[in-house]
């Protein structure tokens, strides 16, 4: 198991090493230089190499990497040029929000998801298997940006029953778990919850009809095991794969949630990334980006360590 | 994964059963070819042949937009703005600057198509190149592109092409690379993976033995039989494409007003869903309809060429 979990940590390391490149790339793929944006237009040439030597892009793209690297790995992700506090605090204090939406969203795609891929694996080609597989077209080829829209319409402008936008009643920035923001909470994580929920049901209808097709379950019913000792064996099979989608979901959300965010004005991650980029607040762009991509390897990681520590099997294979 | 395709028509080549009980084709009907089959199935598949329709409608009504909106899409009017669906003028509503929205969403049916579509056409060319050379030149070649494209795959796509067209700055030129970029190494890995599953196949060591250079074999042999699996999962992205070619418009990145495209039409009448929000849902709508019918679509393909997920 150690050794596992080395050899994937060996594998990850030069994955992350490209993710830094990349963000780090990110800057100098922007037209102009990354200063361009901040400085007037009337701006002498000693002001401008003043500038550029200050922020040290007047150095080699290598040298400014390892420098920028460097600052990284100590935790500072620079200034935001928009509003002169450190990246790493705006970054930190989004990603909290966020992570609270996307775990909602990751828990309510993931009962609803697991059941309706129980119920479909279970009675295949029945109407719920059909109702399932319907719920998990749906839940791909919706742009959930819309459905956002369209839960504001219903549940907000014509039913008043919810808050269309923000995370409190105080218009502040910080959810809390209390019953006044859970109220914010519901309409942008059940949105939310409609990719996993249609990818998990697809997932595990699939999985539980595998698993009943194998000798063992026969085995199983033949040597006497009533139908509910059969289900526990089948969701012990079941568990390792659902469990890492569920994990690899909730990155992909954490991930994907700037649409959503932008929608219902949720001050996550997504939200802060729209800023930077209207802005052209570059240094909070590679920040937030290289959060969460860090993030998201980090992620994949720990799925894949405890998919084998729930599944010997695979570290075997 | 694959099955190659002499092998395919020799195992379907032959006549079916049911056809046969039907009486409508001779015993020794010539062979349809692997892709007469696909064609043949496709066309039994009510669910796939529907959403084919309302693709086909929707390209035919993208192209010809130009001359059969009932408006004119630009011009506006502040008199009437914001019009109920089913106006007697204005049929599907006019918009927050009084355009009428059927003609705009005809004519947005193009961009939203064209940006939507152009990544994963570019990508399916660029990553199937990519993805055979790595899976059939193998070794290092291999090593160094499969671990550069997993980089790629540590970014949920979303944000990926949001970072990019973020960085790159607004409009459909770096939309599309954007997406293309998003696209490339998850096509890359399809038909790399797919590549390394027949590049031992007896027939190609044939194609050895005859002398034929790797370029050849590549294009001949290798190219024939993994680029149907490939065209699936392309396919298949279309519909992924088209949600977030929009989605960047949507958020400003893409296509620029006043063009008619359906992703922004959404955000600027994001302000109208309080006075008027059946129009406003409306271009959203759109997207979600084609995006639905790319997906079956693809998904009936896939069932028809028989390609395992």
């Amino acid at each position: 198991m150690l050794l596992y979990v080395l050899k994937r940590l060996a594998y990850v390391t030069p994955v992350a090493f490209g993710v830094s490149v990349v963000c780090f790339l990110l800057v100098h793929l922007a037209p102009g230089d990354p200063l361009s944006a901040v400085l007037p237009a009337d701006a002498t040439q000693a002001t401008i190499d003043e500038m550029r030597a200050a922020y040290g892009f007047d150095k080699p793209l290598p040298v400014q990497y390892l420098i920028w690297l460097w600052h990284v790995l100590q935790g500072d992700l620079g200034v935001s040029i928009a509003t002169g506090r450190p990246v790493a605090g705006e970054v930190g204090r989004a990603v909290v929000n966020s992570l609270i939406l996307a775990s909602a969203a990751t828990l309510i795609g993931f009962t609803f998801g697991t059941l309706f891929g129980f119920v479909a694996g279970y009675h295949r080609n029945s109407l719920a298997d059909r109702a399932a597989s319907a719920l998990s077209v749906f839940g791909v080829s919706v742009p959930h940006y819309w459905l956002g829209m369209v839960m504001v319409i219903v549940f907000s402008a014509t039913l008043g029953w919810l808050p269309p936008t923000g995370a409190g009643p105080d218009g502040s920035g910080n959810w809390r778990p209390d019953l006044d923001h859970l109220r914010y909470l519901i309409l942008p994580a059940i949105t939310m919850s409609v990719i996993p929920t249609g990818i998990i049901a697809r997932t595990v209808r699939a999985l539980v009809a595998d698993i009943l097709a194998q000798e063992f379950v026969e085995a199983l019913r033949a040597k006497g095991l009533d139908e509910w000792g059969v289900f526990r064996h089948v969701v012990r099979n079941a568990a390792p794969t659902a469990l890492a989608i569920m994990g690899l979901q909730l990155g992909y959300l954490l991930g994907g949630s700037i649409l959503i965010e932008t929608v219902f004005a949720w001050p996550g991650t997504g939200f802060l990334l729209n800023a930077a980029i209207f802005q052209r607040d570059l240094p909070l762009l590679q920040g937030s980006i290289l959060v969460l991509a860090m993030f998201f390897v980090a992620l994949n990681l720990l799925v894949d360590v405890m998919q084998t520590a729930l599944d010997p099997r695979i570290e075997r294979a | 994964m694959t099955q190659p395709v002499a092998a395919s028509v020799a195992l379907d080549g032959g006549v079916r059963t049911a056809d046969l009980a039907a009486g409508q084709e001779p015993v020794f009907a010539p062979s349809r070819g692997f892709w007469g089959h696909v064609g043949h199935r496709l066309v039994r598949d009510p669910v796939a042949m529907a959403a084919g329709a309302v693709i086909l409608l929707v390209i035919l009504v993208a192209v010809l937009s130009p001359w059969i909106t009932p408006m004119d899409p630009y011009k506006g009017s502040m008199l009437r703005r914001l019009r109920p669906l089913g106006d007697a003028t204005y049929w599907l509503g006019s918009d927050e600057l009084g355009r009428d929205m059927m003609s705009r969403l005809m004519l947005g049916a193009r961009l939203s198509l064209f940006i939507g579509v152009t990544p994963v056409l570019i990508a399916f060319v660029i990553g199937s190149a990519l993805g055979i050379l790595a899976g059939y030149v193998g070794g290092w070649t291999n090593t160094i592109l499969m671990r550069t494209i997993d980089v790629f795959f540590a970014f949920p796509s979303v944000l990926l092409a949001i970072a990019l067209s973020g960085a790159l700055g607004a409009g459909i030129f770096n939309s599309i690379v954007s997406l293309t970029c998003v696209f490339v190494p998850q096509i890359a890995r399809v038909a790399e993976s797919v590549t390394t599953g027949i590049r031992r196949r007896d027939y190609i060591d044939a194609a050895k033995l005859s002398g034929a250079s790797a370029l050849t074999i590549m294009r001949v042999q290798v190219l024939g039989n993994v680029i149907g699996p490939i065209f699936v999962y392309a396919t298949s992205l279309i519909s992924v494409s088209m949600i977030l070619a929009s989605g960047l418009s949507f958020l400003g990145l893409g296509v620029r007003p006043p063009e008619p495209e359906w992703g922004l039409m959404l955000n600027t009448l994001r302000t109208a869903i309080y006075v008027n929000p059946a129009v406003a849902a409306l271009p959203g709508l759109c997207i979600f309809i084609v995006s639905i019918s790319f997906n079956l679509f693809s998904d009936g393909l896939r069932n028809a060429m028989e390609v395992r997920q």
